[in-house]
C-alpha cells in the first residue's frame, strides 16, 4: 500500500506540474515543475514520509532501465547517423568529456577559494 | 504446433504490448547480470547493452520501432515520475545544498554553457546539418525534459532522445576514471559533474559509488535540466540557429 501512495503523489506532482506548464506556457517541461513543487512542499512540511521515501528510492534505483526504449530508437535515424556519424560522434565525446572536466575543475576551485576566503576572514 | 499455428501466434504476439515490453525487461536484466558478472566494468553499461540486444532482435525480427514501442512505452513512461522523485534525495541532502548553493549554482551554469555550445559548435565545424546541431543541443539533460527543449527549439525530439542516452553512457563510462586521472576525490564534485554532463544514466552510475554522489548528481541533473529549458533556446537565438 505504501508503494502505491507513494507513486500516487508522484504522479499527482507530475500532473499538476504538466498542468501549469500548459496553462502558463513556461518553457519547461512538467516533470521537472512537479519536482520542483514537491522539494517545495517537502521544504514546507519539514520531513517527507516512508511512502514516498519508498517509491522515489525503487524508482531511482532502476532508473537506467527508463532510457532504454528511446535509446532503441537510434534505429530511426541510422541513415543520418550514418552520414553525419563524423560531427555527431566528435560532438558527443568531446562534448561530454569537457563538460565532466570543466565543470568538476569549476567546482573544485569555487570550493577551495571559497575555503581560503573563510579562513581569511576568520 | 502446426507452422500456421505458429504464425498466428506470432502474429498476435508481435502486435500485443506485452512482447515490446517484455523485451525490454529481460534484455535490461540481462544486461544488468553480465554487468554485474564483469564485476561492474563501466564498458558493460547496461543501457547501451540492452539498446544493442533490443536493436538487433527487432532488426532480425523485421518489426518496426513503433510496434516495439507500443510495449515499450510503459517503461518510458516512468521517467515523468521518476524526474518528479528526483525532489526525495535533493530533500535530504539540502541542508548541504544551502550551504553550498552559490557554488552549486555557477558551475551548474558553467557546465550547462559548456554542454550545450561544444556540442553545437563541434558539429557545426565538422559539417551537420541544422536539425542535427538542434537536436544535439540539449544532448546533457535527461531524455523527457531534453525531448520537450528539442520539440520547442525545431529540433527532432526522437533524436535527441538517442543523443541524450550515448551522452549518459559516455559519461556514466567515463566520469570515474576521469575524475580518478584528475585527482577529484570529493564525491559532491564528482556528483555535480557527473548530473550535468550526463543526466540520470550517470546519475544511476553515481548512485552505485555513493549515497552522496548520487544526491549530488540528482541535483545537479535537475537544475542543469531547468537551466537548459529556459536558457536553451535564448541562448541559439543569440548564435542565429532559432528564429
Amino acid at each position: 500500500m505504501d508503494f502505491l501512495v507513494g507513486i500516487t503523489v508522484l504522479l499527482c506532482y507530475q500532473l499538476i506540474g504538466e498542468v501549469l506548464v500548459l496553462l502558463s506556457g513556461i518553457p519547461v517541461p512538467g516533470p521537472v515543475v512537479g519536482m520542483v513543487l514537491l522539494l517545495l512542499t517537502l521544504l514546507a512540511r519539514g520531513k517527507s514520509a516512508e511512502s514516498l521515501d519508498g517509491a522515489s528510492t525503487s524508482l531511482l534505483s532502476h532508473l537506467s532501465l527508463l532510457f532504454v526504449p528511446a535509446g532503441v530508437g537510434a534505429m530511426l535515424h541510422f541513415q543520418r547517423i550514418g552520414s553525419e556519424w563524423l560531427p555527431i560522434s566528435v560532438a558527443l565525446v568531446v562534448s561530454t568529456l569537457l563538460t565532466l572536466v570543466i565543470t568538476a575543475l569549476v567546482m573544485r576551485s569555487l570550493l577551495s577559494l571559497r575555503a581560503r576566503g573563510g579562513s581569511a576572514s576568520d | 504446433m502446426t507452422e500456421t499455428g505458429l504464425s498466428t501466434l506470432w502474429v498476435y504476439l508481435s502486435a500485443s504490448p506485452l512482447l515490446g515490453l517484455i523485451i525490454t525487461l529481460l534484455a535490461y536484466i540481462l544486461s544488468y547480470h553480465l554487468y554485474e558478472a564483469a564485476n561492474r566494468n563501466p564498458l558493460l553499461n547496461p543501457v547501451a547493452l540492452a539498446m544493442l540486444i533490443l536493436m538487433a532482435l527487432l532488426f532480425v525480427t523485421d518489426t518496426p520501432y513503433s510496434t516495439y514501442f507500443e510495449g515499450a512505452q510503459f517503461v518510458h513512461f516512468l521517467l515523468g515520475p521518476a524526474t518528479v522523485a528526483l525532489a526525495v534525495p535533493l530533500y535530504q541532502q539540502f541542508s548541504k545544498l544551502r550551504a553550498l548553493w552559490p557554488v552549486i549554482l555557477a558551475s551548474i551554469l558553467t557546465g550547462v554553457f559548456v554542454a550545450t555550445l561544444s556540442a553545437v559548435g563541434i558539429a557545426w565545424l565538422l559539417g551537420g546539418t541544422p536539425e542535427t546541431l538542434l537536436s544535439l543541443a540539449p544532448k546533457s539533460v535527461t531524455t523527457p525534459v531534453a525531448m520537450g527543449i528539442s520539440e520547442t527549439i525545431g529540433g527532432l525530439p526522437s533524436l535527441t532522445a538517442v543523443m541524450v542516452v550515448v551522452t549518459g553512457i559516455l559519461g556514466a563510462v567515463f566520469g570515474t576514471r576521469i575524475f580518478d586521472a584528475m585527482g577529484i576525490e570529493r564525491d559532491d564534485v564528482r556528483g555535480l559533474a557527473m548530473g550535468v554532463a550526463a543526466h540520470g544514466i550517470g546519475t544511476a552510475r553515481a548512485f552505485q559509488v555513493s549515497h552522496q554522489m548520487g544526491a549530488f548528481s540528482g541535483l545537479a541533473m535537475a537544475l542543469s535540466a531547468m537551466a537548459t529549458a529556459l536558457l536553451l533556446p535564448w541562448l541559439l537565438g543569440m548564435l542565429g540557429l532559432v528564429s
